[in-house]
């Protein structure tokens, strides 16, 4: 059975294009070309159905981003049987708020206090709590972030534009295969009157991987 | 929202992973393994700066997983991927591009 390029309205080659042989379809970078190939032997196996592929790709795409972590610490910072639940093992409520993924990982959510600032990374590839905060920026996947924030955490930090007093303390914590880390940033001064909705607009992405803080919503 | 993939390819890449996760044809811990080393290599090439050569990377990384799995070794890779490409060459522009038979 032949496979069609647009039937499932997720390859989006087909558009208008200045290629300098014009006649036939765009074609696709080779990468794409290859991801094409894997898909085309995995289905033709049976062992990946397109329609999964389909819905996984929709829910990261237009389901998940850093809203769904949002919706977690706004109500961490609301309701403190939650927050003390999370703190002590976060996978049950996770896993009842439709958060966990695929893998199964184990998120740990890491509270911050005056005390200490926790700040995530992963040195060795790039392990995130995806079905939390969605596909990881650029500068979080890149060489530089992942060296630099172990060796030198409070001046990454300030290259965030986020410095820290000298009283509290910096701990970096290495997410794993097995373990992904949320940080619970202290909630803000002048958001005792906010309900959950209101407060999940000040947690920013960066303010639950620990490169930020909490802001007013522009 | 955030845009989430920067290309409809990093995109598919990424859903693949998961699909195999799904299906156990690896574990979590042997991509984290594969990536790591595909991200190493790619580091000899030049810095990876998160962008195009990470979701290169996971291309590698997932080629290596899959092709050790016993599910599509790279040559096969190769074949229909380049079958893919004469399809695009030979299909007119605006309609469906389409692999017959076998891949």
């Amino acid at each position: 059975m032949g496979l069609d390029s647009t039937a499932q309205g997720r390859h989006r080659c087909i558009m208008p294009h200045d290629h300098s042989t014009p006649g036939h379809a765009l074609l696709p970078p080779e990468p794409e070309l290859r991801v094409k190939a894997l898909e085309t032997l995995l289905v033709g196996k049976g062992l990946v159905d397109p329609a999964a592929l389909d819905a996984i790709v929709d829910q990261m795409q237009n389901h998940v981003g850093p809203r769904a972590g949002a919706r977690v610490i706004a109500r961490a910072w609301t309701d403190d049987a939650f927050r003390a639940r999370i703190l002590a093992d976060a996978m049950p409520d996770l896993i009842d708020m439709g958060l966990t993924g695929a893998q199964g990982e184990h998120v740990v959510v890491v509270e911050n206090t005056p005390e200490v600032h926790n700040v995530v990374v992963c040195t060795l590839c790039s392990c995130y709590p995806w079905p939390l905060l969605g596909v990881p920026p650029a500068w979080y996947k890149s060489d530089a972030y992942r060296a630099r924030v172990v060796r030198e955490p409070r001046g990454v930090l300030a290259e965030f534009g986020l410095n820290l007093p000298s009283e509290q303390a910096v701990r970096v914590w290495d997410s794993t295969a097995e373990i992904r880390y949320l940080v619970l940033p202290m909630r803000p001064d002048g958001t005792e009157g906010l309900d959950t909705d209101a407060l999940e607009a000040w947690v920013t992405r960066n303010a639950m991987i620990g490169t930020g803080l909490p802001q007013a919503p522009a | 929202m955030t845009p989430a993939f920067e290309r409809p390819w990093h995109a598919q890449v990424y859903a693949l992973k998961e699909a195999c996760l799904e299906q156990s044809l690896f574990t979590p811990g042997d991509w984290s393994a594969a990536l790591g080393a595909a991200l190493d290599r790619a580091r000899a090439q030049g810095p990876v700066d998160g962008g195009e050569p990470f979701w290169l990377a996971w291309q590698d990384a997932l080629e290596t997983l899959v092709a050790g799995a016993g599910a599509a070794d790279r040559s096969a890779v190769d074949q229909t991927a380049e079958a893919w490409r004469a399809a695009y060459l030979s299909t007119p522009h605006g309609a469906p591009v389409r692999l017959s038979g076998d891949g």
